[in-house]
């Protein structure tokens, strides 16, 4: 419980700092004005959804490999922080694209694949709530979240490969790409507090998955009880 | 500060949407301990 407190608190520290830096800290854009500091939060996003989606992907694949429903887990876990980190990335692009672009949304290569990715694991999440055998569901889950991970790569590289409304990456982006010192070592900031509250959340995820599983052995332990003739009884049931 | 809102409302939107889905990751963690106890104590009761 005190690891947890500590945990809680250094998380909140890190947030207020990243908060602080990325509002008063980093300079001022020349071209957008203080509006470009969406970027810091919008970015660290994306970071952190690409760091779940890809948790995601390696628990879908070690839940094929092996069949053990840790994986399964895993694999449930990171799609749906990864859909929140997503979620949280597909509001933040229109409130900066309107100030700087004059417009919410476009459908260019980039913001497309984007949406297809969410829409990909919010399909992969129903899917899930439409199959009750356990291992049906995390094969068939599992399947469908390696197919929809291919689309993390092209999300990836969209705006590498295509011309788009969206900038070019100011991060790996090649020659011309970049930041000025500072703002990278405030993104680097903002990024660390998203991932570490993104990491805080699938930890959370993880452990009602855990919960749910073993839930489900109760009811089968009870309901088998009750098959061989001793039913269980609750108090005041007599 | 010229658009400060589509800043604030991004920064604001960020911290909710991990705030809201903490909140709701925490509630069915707990109400799903309450329903293991809750069949333990059955087991237990037998």
């Amino acid at each position: 419980m005190k690891t947890r407190i500590a945990g809680a608190a250094l998380t909140a520290l890190l947030m207020i700092g990243a908060g602080y830096a990325a509002l008063f800290i980093a300079p001022t854009d020349v071209r957008q004005g203080e509006v470009y500091r969406i970027m810091f939060f919008h970015i660290s996003c994306w970071a952190a959804m690409f760091i779940a989606l890809a948790v995601s992907f390696a628990g879908n694949i070690a839940w094929l490999v092996t069949n053990r429903l840790k994986w399964d887990w895993l694999g449930v876990s990171g799609a749906e922080v990864g859909v929140a980190c997503c979620t949280a990335g597909l509001v933040t692009g229109p409130l900066w694209g309107r100030p700087v672009w004059g417009i919410w949304w476009t459908w260019d290569a980039r913001l497309t694949t984007t949406f297809i990715l969410w829409l990909l694991y919010i399909s992969y999440l129903l899917l899930r709530g439409l199959i009750e055998d356990p291992q049906r569901r995390a094969s068939l889950s599992a399947i469908f979240g390696i197919f929809a991970f291919l689309d993390v790569p092209l999300v990836y590289m969209s705006n590498r490969l295509w011309r788009t409304q969206h900038p070019q990456p100011v991060l790996f982006g090649g020659e011309g790409s970049g930041l000025a010192p500072v703002m990278l070592k405030v993104l680097m900031v903002c990024m660390a507090a998203i991932v570490v509250v993104m990491t805080l959340v699938l930890t959370d995820r993880y452990r009602l998955e855990r919960l749910r599983y073993e839930l489900d052995e109760l009811r089968v332990e009870i309901e088998s009880r009750a098959e061989e003739g001793n039913p269980i009884t609750t108090k005041g049931e007599g | 500060m010229k658009n400060f809102q589509f800043l604030f409302t991004a920064w604001i939107a960020v911290w909710a949407v991990f705030f809201v889905y903490e909140v709701s990751v925490a509630r069915r963690v707990s109400q799903l301990r309450d329903e293991i106890e809750r069949l333990k104590q059955q087991l237990r009761g037998r």
